[in-house]
């Protein structure tokens, strides 16, 4: 879209206002993570930029909301147990949803539409809506305040995931190829793991990252099956913002931009590969 | 950085011990968190621990949703909970919905040192059968002494917006708000329930709150009114004593008390129905339940202790080093004009109420 | 394969294609297909199954507690069978057995510690139920035949019409009343559905706010997202691929992050508010308001869900051709002319697919209006969290995500419709 030479005033103008425009919303979606990101340095209990940060001296920026972090146990047991039912419900969510998509991907399946359609539903439906149903349930058969109920819930939640991806790696994959690997005498395993397996696996690896994000990130769900004892970090990060507002909020929202920067690269990484292993030229 | 290094490491075992090492021995204990948690840990947790040393006390801080979470217990009744702290409306309506123990409080809490019994230590604080007082606090105001145009006497200052204008934080349900209303509307405070029963007694308490409305902020969590007077986002604001007591005395803010019309209301230990070893439990509870435990938890928050026995050995900030008694909502100073919690009237009124005041907030 | 021995020519010259090992080609051919399809639904078994269990009995379960009400006629055996025979709306209290029955229930009650939980149900229908079962359970045991008299005695409210009404009504093991309660209706004490005065009605409203706000928040998703779409899919890929990562980088970020962002900018002591005192554009004492009202929820969301909005509509204007506009313009179209009688027209089908995601997603978001929405940015998922935890009236809880549920199902549906389920993309 770049400026034609013979362009008249009227279309320069609309050019470089067009262009500011686009800045400016720009602007607005990544300003508010690069903000957090200073103000996690912080030397005073507050939200905000003081004085002595703007003149960049020293002694308006500390460390201490990192070391708080890193020693307080409510935030320490957080992370363990994010990690934990994120992994876990990963594993979960990737096997199954990986297995169903190779199905799915078949063209003899039935009804292919409405299968789907239900199987991707977890991710439409509202995650209060999840949440009341899920609290119910898992009261009533003894899962609720445990990390089983907790993975199990997020596990399904990642399941849409895995299945939009991995599909997407198989669309077009040709089918004749598996019995071309068939022929010359491959068992089923061995085309699984030649032949389907480094096709699919950008897609399984991706939507195995959107399945733990959809966990990490995930505070609705676990507060109502969960008990403290699952308190994950984005739990305490919201109960931090409704009790008493601290730094050490900031710092944690630091450390998790750098995890979704290295995530997305990740993605990123994976989504060309496939594309080239596919033959899909960007 | 490199202490910081082995700190985090040292943080890591220890949380991960804490939460590695469940048996049977463990007490959880279900608390309101922050500086309320901590209090009963200096007062209750710490000395128990080192009298027993097999026993270990793990903090929950569900106390938000504590009802909601036993009830999800109860209908799996899988439990996994030993004590919850309570506040008393809350221990009534689990004890009508058969979800924590009656008990029978002088056979299972010690006598008062003098060897009153315990039903008459804690005297008309035993609202309920399932309940097991502990401390009394109260709901009132704080206002910043700075930025108000003349200092708040009295609750019908707080719908003064001549007087004082500004916002003004106030709590988002129905108590309290309705019976300051009342109050500042000049009912006599033995008519104010009579009054609340009736429709024309809430439009009236909805009347007086709309001269007030545009100019409230409402909160839902006890620290917000703090934060708000900090901020200078509200001039004035209800919240609990404790709370204020913090922010005024450990934060040095411009910050002052205005008790008059604090409510009353009660905050104790319940025992769930399914509680696993009741005989640790009750132990605990005898200790922490004691003449002296209830006076010891005032030098670190200051909330007045149940018994009438503890008043008398309530001394000085554990830290701070000022005396309790003149900041304890219970001190005859700031009780000159005091509301008890109405139990009976809420119980049945509370879904009603909130419901109307919802309604009424969104008009 | 079956199909490598398709051509074999049939010995016995019927007419019939026969495989190798003598079975008609046709017959084959369909026990093929078949055996083909069942392995295709094994695959999808298992993860059918999970979600069935983990999921959707959860919210089945959840639809069935919004009309669930046993407790009555489990703890109130006697007294809901002796009040079949009485009729309500003759004017007159129940006969003398109907209060036995209810003394009987109640001694049982006390013992097993279940007549409060019947006084909190009913204390939903009318307020005052709750006391009334509490005290007239603990003082069973002191009343004595006859029972009418003694229990009007013990609790006058025994001695009104209203409180047996309402009793009968809602001893059936279903109830509609909460429902009823979800869209501002009551019952009458004799069972007639009423709507509730408008300075009592909630839900309704809310309802409706927050189809408005999810409106609001979509378009100003779709005024922001158009512009920096088009721009993207016209740059050459190296660039765009870099100004892709301000889009993804957002959405890839934890929402609590986002949100606690947008306190920090907002708040009152706020960097947006500090960095407009410092310009002069406001004075220090007239810091604007700009959280915990709709507009820190509107604007809070609508940078959580717009690269929602960019994604889809950015990987449709990728697909048009830069030769349309060419064309248009070599006909003589201005551009602006161009740009609306042939780009717009173009990308309905992106605007379409973002516009229902966004309008999806916000009509059940929770997060963020509990956290920067004050009073007038909550939104009705707020309101089913305050009754599962707070008030604890489960029923109205489920009533009002049953409600929720439908809508965004209806919404699914139709996303289906216009966009395809197939053609849901992620990153």
């Amino acid at each position: 879209m770049a400026l034609p030479l013979h362009a008249t005033t009227g279309e320069k103008i609309w050019y470089y206002a067009f262009r500011t425009i686009c800045g400016l919303i720009f602007f607005f979606l990544i300003a508010p993570i690069i903000v957090v990101i200073p103000l996690s340095f912080n030397a005073v209990p507050f939200f905000t930029f003081t004085e002595a940060m703007l003149t960049f001296d020293p002694a308006g920026y500390s460390l201490k909301w990192y070391q708080d972090f890193f020693t307080d146990l409510n935030w320490q047991g957080a992370v363990k147990n994010s990690f934990i039912i994120a992994v876990f419900s990963t594993l979960i969510a990737t096997a199954l949803g990986t297995v169903a998509a190779l199905g799915l991907s078949r063209p003899e399946m039935p009804a292919r539409t409405m299968i789907m359609g239900i199987l991707i539903s977890p991710m439409i439906v509202p995650l209060i809506i999840a949440a009341a149903g899920m609290f119910f349930f898992y009261s009533d058969i003894g899962l609720a305040s445990t990390h089983i109920g907790v993975i199990l819930a997020h596990a399904a939640m990642g399941t849409p995931f895995v299945v939009i991806t991995v599909t997407a790696t198989l669309v077009g994959f040709d089918h004749s190829l598996t019995r071309a690997a068939a022929m010359l005498g491959a068992n089923p395993t061995r085309t699984f793991f030649k032949v389907i397996v480094p096709l699919i696996l950008p897609g399984v690896i991706s939507g195995a990252l959107f399945a733990f994000v959809t966990s990490f990130d995930e505070v609705v769900v676990v507060r109502f099956v969960g008990s403290y004892q699952q308190r994950t970090i984005p739990w305490a990060m919201f109960s931090g913002l409704r009790e008493q507002i601290s730094p050490t909020i900031l710092a944690v929202a630091t450390l998790l931009v750098i995890l979704s920067v290295l995530m997305l690269t990740t993605v990123e990484l994976l989504r060309r590969r496939s594309d080239r292993i596919r033959g899909i030229d960007q | 950085m490199k202490t910081l290094f082995k700190k985090t490491l040292i943080a890591t075992a220890v949380s991960v011990g804490v939460v590695g090492t469940a048996s049977a021995k463990d007490l959880v204990i279900v608390s309101w968190g922050g500086a309320y948690t901590a209090s009963q840990q200096n007062a209750y947790h710490e000395p128990y621990m080192a009298s027993n040393p097999d026993i270990k006390i793990i903090n929950d801080d569900s106390g938000n949703d504590a009802v909601a979470k036993l009830r999800a217990m109860a209908e799996a009744d899988n439990w996994s909970w030993h004590l919850v702290d309570m506040v008393a409306s809350d221990a009534i309506l689990s004890c009508d919905e058969g979800l924590i123990d009656e008990v029978d409080h002088d056979a299972i809490l010690a006598a008062a040192p003098d060897g009153t019994p315990a039903t008459e230590d804690f005297g008309n604080l035993i609202v309920s059968p399932c309940f097991i007082p502990q401390i009394v606090y109260s709901t009132t105001f704080g206002y910043r002494t700075d930025l108000v145009k003349a200092a708040p006497t009295s609750i019908a200052d707080v719908f003064d917006l001549e007087k004082i204008p500004g916002k003004r934080s106030l709590e988002k349900k129905a108590i309290n708000n309705l019976e300051w209303a009342l109050l500042a509307d000049g009912v006599a405070p033995d008519q104010v329930y009579d009054l609340l029963g009736t429709d024309e007694g809430v439009a009236q308490a909805f009347a007086k709150l709309d001269t007030i409305k545009d100019q409230v902020i409402w909160w839902e969590k006890g620290a917000q009114t703090p934060q708000l007077l900090a901020d200078g986002e509200v001039v004035m604001g209800s919240t609990y004593n404790g709370r204020l007591f913090s922010v005024i005395e450990e934060e040095k803010q411009p910050i002052a008390m205005m008790w008059d019309w604090q409510v009353f209301d009660l905050d104790g230990w319940v025992i769930p129905k399914g509680a696993p070893d009741k005989d640790e439990v009750l132990k605990y509870v005898k200790f922490a339940t004691d003449t002296q435990r209830l006076a010891d938890q005032a030098k670190f928050i200051s909330y007045g202790p149940a018994r009438a026995s503890s008043a008398p050995l309530v001394g000085k900030h554990a830290t701070l080093g000022i005396e309790m008694g003149p900041h304890m909502p219970t001190n005859p100073e700031n009780a000159r004009n005091t509301l008890v919690y109405n139990y009976e009237f809420w119980a049945d009124n509370v879904d009603d109420l909130n419901e109307r005041f919802t309604a009424w907030l969104n008009q | 394969m079956t199909s490598a021995t398709a051509t074999d020519a049939n010995p016995a010259g019927t007419g019939e294609v026969m495989t190798a090992d003598g079975v008609p080609l046709r017959i084959s051919l369909a026990r093929a297909r078949r055996r083909s399809r069942n392995r295709a639904l094994l695959l999808v078994a298992p993860l059918f199954l999970f979600v069935l269990i983990t999921f959707f009995i959860p919210i089945l379960s959840m639809l069935f507690r919004s009309v669930e009400n046993q407790i009555v006629g489990e703890t109130l055996p006697h007294t809901v069978e002796a009040l079949q025979q009485w009729d309500e709306s003759g004017g007159d209290l129940p006969p003398e057995e109907v209060y036995a029955a209810l003394v009987e229930d109640l001694r049982i009650a006390n013992e097993t510690k279940t007549a409060g939980k019947v006084g909190r149900r009913m204390n939903y229908e009318k307020s005052g139920f709750a006391s009334l079962f509490r005290t007239t359970a603990r003082r069973i045991k002191r009343i004595e035949a006859p029972y009418k008299e003694t229990l009007i005695k013990a609790k006058k409210d025994w001695g009104e019409l209203e409180t047996w009404q309402v009793l009968k009504r809602e001893s059936d093991a279903y109830t509609l009343s909460y429902y009823l309660a979800a869209v501002d209706f009551s019952y009458t004490p004799t069972g007639e559905v009423l709507k509730l005065p408008d300075d009592r009605s909630l839900y309704v409203g809310l309802f409706w706010r927050t189809i408005w706000m999810s409106l609001l928040i979509t378009v100003l998703c779709l005024i922001l997202a158009y512009p920096i779409s088009y721009l993207l899919s016209t740059l050459p890929v190296k660039t765009s691929n870099l100004l892709m990562i301000l889009v993804l980088l957002p959405f890839w970020t934890s929402l609590l992050v986002r949100t606690s962002a947008w306190i920090a900018l907002l708040q009152k002591e706020g960097v947006i508010n500090d960095l407009l005192v410092w310009v002069g554009l406001i004075g220090d004492e007239h810091r604007l308001t700009m959280i915990h009202n709709a507009t820190g929820t509107i604007v809070a969301m609508t940078h959580v869900l717009l690269p929602f909005m960019v994604l889809p509509l950015y990987s449709v204007m990728k697909t048009i051709p830069p030769s349309y506009m060419r064309a248009a313009r070599s006909l003589g179209a201005t551009p602006f002319m161009a740009f609306v009688r042939v780009y717009m027209p173009n990308t309905v089908p992106g605007i379409g697919a973002g516009a229902l995601l966004v309008f999806i997603i916000s009509i059940g978001y929770y997060i963020t209006p509990a956290l920067v929405g004050g009073q007038s940015g909550t939104l009705i998922s707020n309101f089913i969290a305050y009754h599962l935890s707070i008030s604890l009236n489960w029923g109205l809880a489920a009533a009002l995500g049953t409600i929720l549920l439908v809508l965004v199902l209806a919404l699914y549906i139709l996303y289906d419709k216009i966009v395809g389920i197939d053609n849901m993309k992620m990153g």
